[in-house]
């Protein structure tokens, strides 16, 4: 048998201490991602520590920003009463995700770290660079449905599944993280990576790091936002395109603007310069429309997810519309 | 004839076990000294083993024996010239990806799995195809004939009829997969005793089967399954897997568990075939069908033909003077289909009721009221009456149920902001059977009835079914009645398919049931009682524990005078999304004309079970095979989709329950088979009525609305 040591800790301190011991060792919490890649041999650690006693649950506003801690579950995240007021497009997203008995094990550190569900990237019979660099990517060429239309390389075009991110970067949430000498910041849209020369790098975390909290700082985005989530089933199934919305309308004007897009990108895709059009202008469908084009600059489809040209931004204008439509 | 059944609200006489965890599946059977069995499979699609490196997996810990053609191990019938193409374990031939080609048995389940990682095989590999449309479309690729043409009149009438429309329609490969894993227990023991406990629709077929590979006397093999969670007809056949958990028994001589990985049920026990499908229609402007041509390709393995009713209901479900069909199957380097839940008519009732629809909107008719009038008075293709048929009641209470009323003919009337509402409407039939079974009965002086038969209950309720008819007959509490089943050691009873248990081996329980009652009606005669006294005192009176009696009951000739089918109408309510194209099924009517409704509880089951399986099939069901690699892509459940709660809607079942006076003595009809026959064409016909976008190809995804 494939074995590994599983050890258990209950600080962030002891849980670095161990991750640097052994260089084939990995976190575990939710492990709703991680068991089955272990399962499919995709990945083999030596030794899983196991973080969930570590106390960071805390979902807490603290001056004007709303402090989340990596291990809270999907679940305490989506049904607290705080993020309901505050935050309301973070609970829309993560009630979008998986099912309801995942997110009740699923943490926001392990929603961010998951991996990409292209089937090529968990069958270890195939070549994959985001699973063994140089092998080739199947999935340019393969069925290729689910996969990326901004910010691909010819390396890999696989997306993040998650939801819950694309409301984070939307929100402009900051990621902070810890080694043994002490925590820094970085800005949620520049924590996930693209793919480019190193698809097997999903993120910015080092590999002496640990996620220990979100800061999200308050907005007045939470009565006109909305996230829509395109999908094949109603439930538990990844995002052919998902659109996350936060709108501040003041005077019929559009005073701030937040727009992120889901299952597009191997990154959770924030549209800025559809966000810049929007900023100071009516929320018309016109210019909603606008936006969307806008949004779909780059934009480059691979046979299969053409149809994401144009499901994209149809799903942007629906997701203004009736984040406009909130009353 | 009286409906004897009406109005019963029993429940599953099974139930409890079910939801309790006692029932006892497969899987969960304990034995003494049991190993456990992984395959390992091919990664290649088409060649030959060169070489097998099975030591590092022999060395493992825990592992017993690795098997494969290198060993041979035995099975007579295999170490013969001829049989099947594909004997596993005696032939290095790769015939599709995903192929066992070793079984590895250790003293854990993980120990298996873990061992069965280290084999290592080489191939030489050869040229493949698994791409069913193009070789559909490449005139060297081989085909054969699936079905003998038919002609009926003049063929391809349609091609000169005032109205005409052709059509092309696309199904994608679906597996059964039922929750359940497929899989065996098998014990072989001294003296060549084989007890097996197997997921299987037909304990008799599993035994006969094992009794033909290893050559021993069918009594020697003891097959139990007595409850099965789900089949779909995937359990309908022995598979190569389950020789493979025998064979390693046998040659280990301890008992051996197999069950296979969810991404294996994907590749080595069936699935519905794809198909490729093309409908003519003619009609005279007032509305009358005048031809109708229905030409198919299915797809099928290369080592191994499979073929089914694609085209048949073409032949008689509408009142056409001409009539010509054509079943053409494509081999393909993949593992070999087999039956699933309406096997053939599913897949062809999809075509046709698509395409009635669209000759009703060509002629600008109501599809309801298109339908009513092309309905035929008789079967055109047997030249018989039908037994039973109630299609224009069932019509009408579905329209009236579903709000047909508020249906517009003209796509894309009913809209409220970005969705758009539509309605349709198909027709699902499937052949009335009843085959030849046994069946036993022990009445007891305890006042309770014991009743046996070698049938299977993969899910419909057929323990239920057999207590009701019993009880209704000899007037006893259900509670006193047992149903035995799954049991090769009962009398014999055919596999659980074809939607023919009930009209089968309930007509053998009935005969079983008239039997004993006039026994003790001749006991109670014999010691001076009331004709009316009760089985107990009369059992007393005559000092008698018990009486017994078995009986076999199989159809006579009333099979030559009348054309014998149950019918479904599906009626569906769909809301589009007008810019992200999702469709949800927003309300389901189906209505059974299956005779007799035996067991109302479990029978709306199967109907709302067929619905979801038909709302999966519309929208959701697709296997993935990347043609690259001949491997299936989306082999899990997280991308091979299923309905999920959000996805349904209310569901309203009714039943005409009205009893063929021909089939069989409870004038009951099968009805697993029509629960899901049609549903697809309905809702894609409801999307057409919602939006003016005809998709015929399945599932019906955003994109494809989108598109469309």
């Amino acid at each position: 048998m494939i074995n590994f040591q599983y050890l258990r800790t209950t600080s962030a301190k002891s849980a670095l201490a161990l991750l640097l011991k052994d260089k084939n060792s990995k976190f575990i919490a939710g492990g709703t991602n991680l068991i089955d890649l272990m399962k499919r041999g995709v990945t083999s650690p030596e030794k899983l520590i196991d973080i969930n006693h570590v106390p960071l649950k805390q979902i807490e506003l603290v001056g004007n920003k709303i402090i989340i801690g990596a291990l809270a579950s999907n679940t305490a995240v989506a049904e607290n009463s705080l993020i309901k007021e505050k935050l309301p497009l973070l609970a829309m997203a993560l009630n979008a995700g998986a099912s309801a008995q995942l997110r009740n094990v699923a943490t926001v550190g392990g929603n961010m770290m998951q991996r990409t569900r292209c089937g090529y990237f968990y069958d270890t019979e195939m070549p994959c660079n985001k699973r063994v660099p140089g092998s080739g990517c199947a999935a340019v060429g393969g069925f290729n449905r689910m996969h990326a239309i901004f910010g691909t390389s010819d390396k890999c075009i696989a997306v993040h599944p998650s939801d819950m991110c694309v409301a984070l970067v939307a929100l402009d949430a900051v990621v902070v993280v810890a080694n043994q000498k002490g925590e820094r910041k970085i800005l949620f849209k520049d924590f996930h990576r693209l793919a480019g020369d190193t698809p097997q790098l999903d993120n910015n975390l080092k590999t002496d790091e640990m996620i220990i909290r979100l800061e999200i700082p308050a907005n007045n985005l939470g009565k006109n936002s909305n996230y829509l989530k395109v999908r094949d089933r109603a439930s538990y199934a990844f995002a052919l395109v998902s659109v996350a919305v936060g709108l501040e309308i003041s005077n019929g004007k559009i005073s701030d603007v937040r727009l992120a897009m889901g299952g597009v990108a191997h990154k959770p895709w924030r549209l800025t310069e559809a966000e810049d059009f929007l900023k100071g202008k009516d929320a018309s469908i016109e210019n909603f429309e606008q936006a969307s084009k806008l949004a779909m600059k780059g934009a480059k489809g691979f046979g299969e997810n053409d149809f994401k040209l144009q499901m994209a931004p149809n799903t942007i204008i629906e997701a203004l519309t009736v984040a406009k439509s909130k009353a | 004839m009286e409906n004897r059944f009406i109005n019963d609200e029993n429940d599953r006489v099974d139930g409890v076990y079910k939801v309790t965890g006692k029932a006892k599946y497969f899987a969960e059977y304990e034995l003494p000294g049991l190993t456990y069995g992984v395959l390992v499979t091919s990664t290649v699609t088409k060649g030959k083993i060169t070489a097998l490196d099975t030591k590092a997996a022999e060395k493992a810990p825990g592992v017993i024996a690795v098997l494969s053609h290198l060993n041979k191990p035995s099975a007579p019938a295999y170490e013969q010239e001829g049989g099947p193409a594909m004997k596993i374990f005696y032939t290095d031939k790769i015939f599709f990806n995903g192929q066992p080609i070793a079984i590895v048995v250790a003293n854990t389940f993980e120990r298996a799995t873990y061992a069965a990682s280290l084999v290592k095989a080489s191939y030489a590999k050869e040229e493949f195809n698994t791409d069913f449309e193009k070789a559909i479309s490449d005139a060297k690729a081989k085909k054969l004939q699936g079905q003998p043409d038919y002609k009926r009149g003049i063929e391809n009438a349609y091609k000169t009829a005032e109205v005409q429309i052709e059509a092309k329609y696309h199904l994608p490969i679906e597996t059964h997969n039922p929750m359940e894993l497929h899989g065996i227990i098998a014990d072989w023991r001294p003296n060549n005793q084989v007890t097996v406990y197997a997921k299987t629709q037909g304990v008799k077929a599993t035994q006969g089967t094992i009794a033909n590979v290893f050559k021993i006397p069918i009594e020697n093999i003891q097959v139990n399954s007595e409850f099965v969670g789900g089949g779909f007809g995937m359990a309908l056949r022995t598979w190569p897997a389950e020789i493979a958990a025998v064979m390693a028994s046998k040659h280990i001589s301890k008992p051996v568990k197999l069950v296979i990985t969810r991404m294996q049920m994907f590749t080595m026990v069936g699935n519905r075939p794809a198909a490729v499908q093309t409908i003519g229609l003619g009609a005279s402007k007032d509305g009358k069908l005048t031809g109708i041509t229905h030409r198919a390709f299915g797809e099928t393995s290369a080592y191994e033909n499979f073929t089914e009713g694609v085209v048949n209901m073409a032949k008689f479900m509408y009142q056409c003077e001409n009539v010509n069909t054509q079943y053409t199957v494509v081999p393909l380097d993949l593992g070999v289909p087999i039956w699933m839940r309406g096997p053939g008519e599913a897949t062809g009732a999809f075509a046709l009721e698509s395409a009635i629809d669209e000759m009703a909107h060509a002629l600008d008719m109501d599809p309801l009221e298109f339908r009513i009038k092309n309905d035929p008075e008789k079967d055109q293709q047997r030249n018989k009456p039908f037994s039973d048929k109630n299609i224009k009641e069932a019509y009408r209470v579905g329209a009236q149920k579903i709000g047909w009323s508020e249906r517009k003919n003209k796509p894309g009337s009913l809209v409220d902001g970005q969705w758009k509402y539509g309605y349709g409407v198909s027709i699902g039939v499937f052949n009335a059977n009843r085959g030849r079974a046994s069946a036993k009965g022990i009445l007891k002086a305890d006042g309770t009835l014991v009743l046996q038969s070698a049938t299977s209950d993969i899910g419909p309720g057929t323990g239920t079914g057999m207590t009701l008819i019993a009880s209704k007959l000899l007037n006893i509490p259900v509670e006193n009645i047992k149903f035995e089943l799954g049991d090769s050691s009962l009398p014999p009873a055919p596999s659980q398919g074809g939607s023919a248990t009930l009209s089968t081996v309930g007509s053998a329980v009935n005969d079983v049931c008239l039997s004993l009652k006039s026994t003790i009606a001749e006991l109670a005669a014999n010691s001076n009682m009331d004709a009316t006294s009760n089985f107990v005192d009369v059992l007393k009176k005559n000092n008698l524990p018990s009486i017994e009696v078995t009986k076999q009951s199989q159809g006579g000739k009333e099979r030559d005078e009348y054309s014998m089918y149950s019918f479904s109408i599906h009626f569906v309510k769909v809301k589009v999304h007008s810019l992200t194209g999702v469709v949800k099924v927003d309300k389901i009517v189906s209505i059974g004309d299956s005779g007799t409704i035996v067991s109302p509880k479990t029978a709306r089951s199967q109907m709302v079970g067929g619905a979801v399986g038909g709302v999966g099939m519309a929208l959701h069901e697709e296997a993935v095979i990347d043609h690259r690699y001949g491997r299936y892509i989306n082999n899990n459940f997280a991308d091979y989709h299923v309905p999920v709660n959000a996805d349904i809607p209310e569901i309203e079942v009714h039943f005409i329950n009205k009893p063929d006076p021909h089939i069989n003595p409870m004038g009951a009809k099968g009805m697993g088979e029509i629960a899901l026959i049609g549903f697809s064409a309905a809702v894609a016909n409801a999307v057409f009525n919602a939006t003016g976008k005809r998709i015929r190809s399945l599932p019906i995804t955003p994109d494809k609305v989108l598109a469309g």
